[in-house]
C-alpha cells in the first residue's frame, strides 16, 4: 500500500492502507485528535484498491479489502474513498470482532449510565445519538456498541458518526464546521457526512461503563413508550448482533446476562426533541 | 419398549437462562440458541434421567407434575399428553432431543 494510516478507536487499532492518498487524506482530518495505536499493533486492516490495476489512473474506483471481505462489497468511486475508508473499518468489526459482543447499537453515557440505542435502520440511533453527545452526554458510538463479556461493562468506539440525509442539516445546526468531512452525495445511501466526535468522546475513549438502559427507538409516529420483555430484548438484540453466533456460549452468557440486568423500553417518536425529553426522563427515574 | 425411545443432552451441554416465562436455551453441541416455553424444558429434564419412549416420559412427567387433562378438544381426556408428544416432535426437529 502506498498510504497508511493507523487509528486507535477505543480498544481497536486499525490500520488503513490505500492506493491513493485522497482517501486517507480525508480521514486523517477527520480523525484528528485520536491517538495513534500504543504498542504499533493493529486488529484490523483496511486496504482500498484499485479494482483492477489500470484503474488507479483511469476513471479509478475504490474496492475495499481487509483482513476480512464480504464477496459483495460493492466498489465506490474515489470521490467515495473516505466512505470506502469507514465502511471497510465497519465490515472489519463486524466480520472480526472476537474479544467483544458486537451489537448493531448506538451508546451514550452519563453519570456512569449507558443507554443503548438500537433499532432498524432509518429508526434515528444514530442522530439521537449525535445530539445526547452535544448535550451533556458523552458519546460512546453511534454504529457498534462492544460488550466486554467478562465484566458486562459496555466500551467506548467513538469512531465518526456517519450522518445521513436528514440528520446532516440537524446536526450542522449544532455543532461547529471543523468536526464534519466532506459531504458525500449519491451514495447507495444517499447523502452522507462524517461527523468527529467532542472532545470528551475521545479523551474518554478507553472508559467503559455499565449498561443501564436499553431503548429501542422508532421515528415517526406520535410519541408512546412500552415496556419490552425479557425474551422480546434477547430475540432483538441476537438480530442486532453481528457475531452473536460465531462467540458461542460466550456471547449467549454475556448476551442473557445484559438482557437480565437491564430494562428495556421501546419508544415512538416525532421528533429528535421529543425523543432527547424522553431519554432525560428515563434518567431521571434511573437515578432516583 | 413401544415406540421409539428418545434422549436429550446432558444439562452440561445445554445453558438455560429463564426470562418472563420463557427459557432460553444455549445447546452447545450445535452452537443454537432456541427460545422454548413450558413443557419443553421439564421434557428435557425427563428425558436426561435416560432414554424413554413416549409412554415412559408421560410417566416420568406425570410423577413430576400435575398434567392438566382437561384439554376440551380431546374426547378422551388426554390433552396434556398430546401436547407433550407434539412439543417432543418439535424438540427432535431442533435437535435438543434425538432418537436414543
Amino acid at each position: 500500500m502506498r498510504h497508511r494510516l493507523a487509528l486507535q478507536i477505543g480498544p481497536v487499532a486499525f490500520r488503513i492502507g490505500s492506493a491513493w492518498r485522497a482517501p486517507l487524506d480525508a480521514l486523517a482530518k477527520l480523525y484528528a485528535g485520536y491517538p495513534a495505536p500504543a504498542d504499533g499493533l493493529c486488529d484490523f486492516t483496511v486496504r482500498l484498491e484499485p479494482e483492477r490495476p489500470w484503474r488507479l489512473f483511469l476513471r479509478p474506483s475504490v474496492a475495499i479489502r481487509g483482513d476480512y471481505v464480504l464477496p459483495d462489497a460493492a466498489p465506490l468511486a474515489l470521490a467515495h474513498g473516505l466512505l470506502a475508508a469507514e465502511m471497510g473499518m465497519n465490515l472489519q468489526m463486524a466480520l472480526g470482532q472476537k474479544r467483544h459482543l458486537l451489537l448493531h447499537a448506538a451508546t451514550v453515557e452519563k453519570d456512569g449510565r449507558a443507554l443503548i440505542m438500537t433499532g432498524e435502520s432509518g429508526a434515528g440511533k444514530s442522530t439521537l445519538a449525535a445530539l445526547l453527545g452535544e448535550r451533556g452526554w458523552r458519546l460512546m458510538g453511534d454504529e457498534f456498541a462492544l460488550l466486554d463479556m467478562a465484566s458486562g461493562d459496555l466500551l467506548p468506539f467513538p469512531r465518526a458518526i456517519s450522518l445521513k440525509n436528514g440528520a446532516i442539516g440537524v446536526m450542522e445546526a449544532e455543532v461547529g464546521g471543523d468536526r464534519f468531512g466532506p459531504r458525500l452525495d449519491g451514495t447507495p445511501k444517499g447523502a452522507i457526512r462524517h461527523m468527529r466526535p467532542n472532545q470528551e468522546a475521545l479523551a474518554r475513549m478507553s472508559e467503559a461503563a455499565k449498561p443501564a438502559l436499553i431503548l429501542f427507538p422508532r421515528f415517526g409516529a406520535a410519541a408512546a413508550v412500552r415496556g419490552v420483555g425479557q425474551a422480546e430484548v434477547f430475540i432483538r438484540l441476537t438480530q442486532a448482533s453481528t457475531n452473536y453466533v460465531a462467540l458461542g456460549r460466550r456471547g449467549f452468557d454475556a448476551l442473557t446476562g445484559l438482557v437480565r440486568g437491564t430494562p428495556a423500553l421501546a419508544i415512538d417518536y416525532p421528533d429528535a426533541e421529543t425523543a432527547i425529553g424522553l431519554v432525560e426522563d428515563f434518567r431521571r427515574e434511573l437515578a432516583a | 419398549m413401544a415406540g421409539p425411545a428418545y434422549i436429550a443432552d446432558p444439562e452440561s451441554a445445554v445453558r438455560a437462562v429463564a426470562v418472563d416465562g420463557l427459557t432460553l436455551l444455549f445447546h452447545a453441541p450445535s452452537g443454537m440458541t432456541h427460545i422454548v416455553a413450558a413443557p419443553a424444558p421439564e421434557i428435557l429434564g425427563a428425558l436426561r434421567e435416560g432414554a424413554a419412549d413416549a409412554a415412559e416420559l408421560i410417566r416420568r412427567l406425570r410423577a413430576r407434575f400435575d398434567l392438566d387433562d382437561s384439554d376440551p378438544g380431546s374426547a378422551s381426556g388426554a390433552g396434556a399428553e398430546a401436547a407433550i408428544l407434539a412439543r417432543l416432535d418439535e424438540l427432535e426437529a431442533a435437535g435438543l432431543v434425538r432418537r436414543a
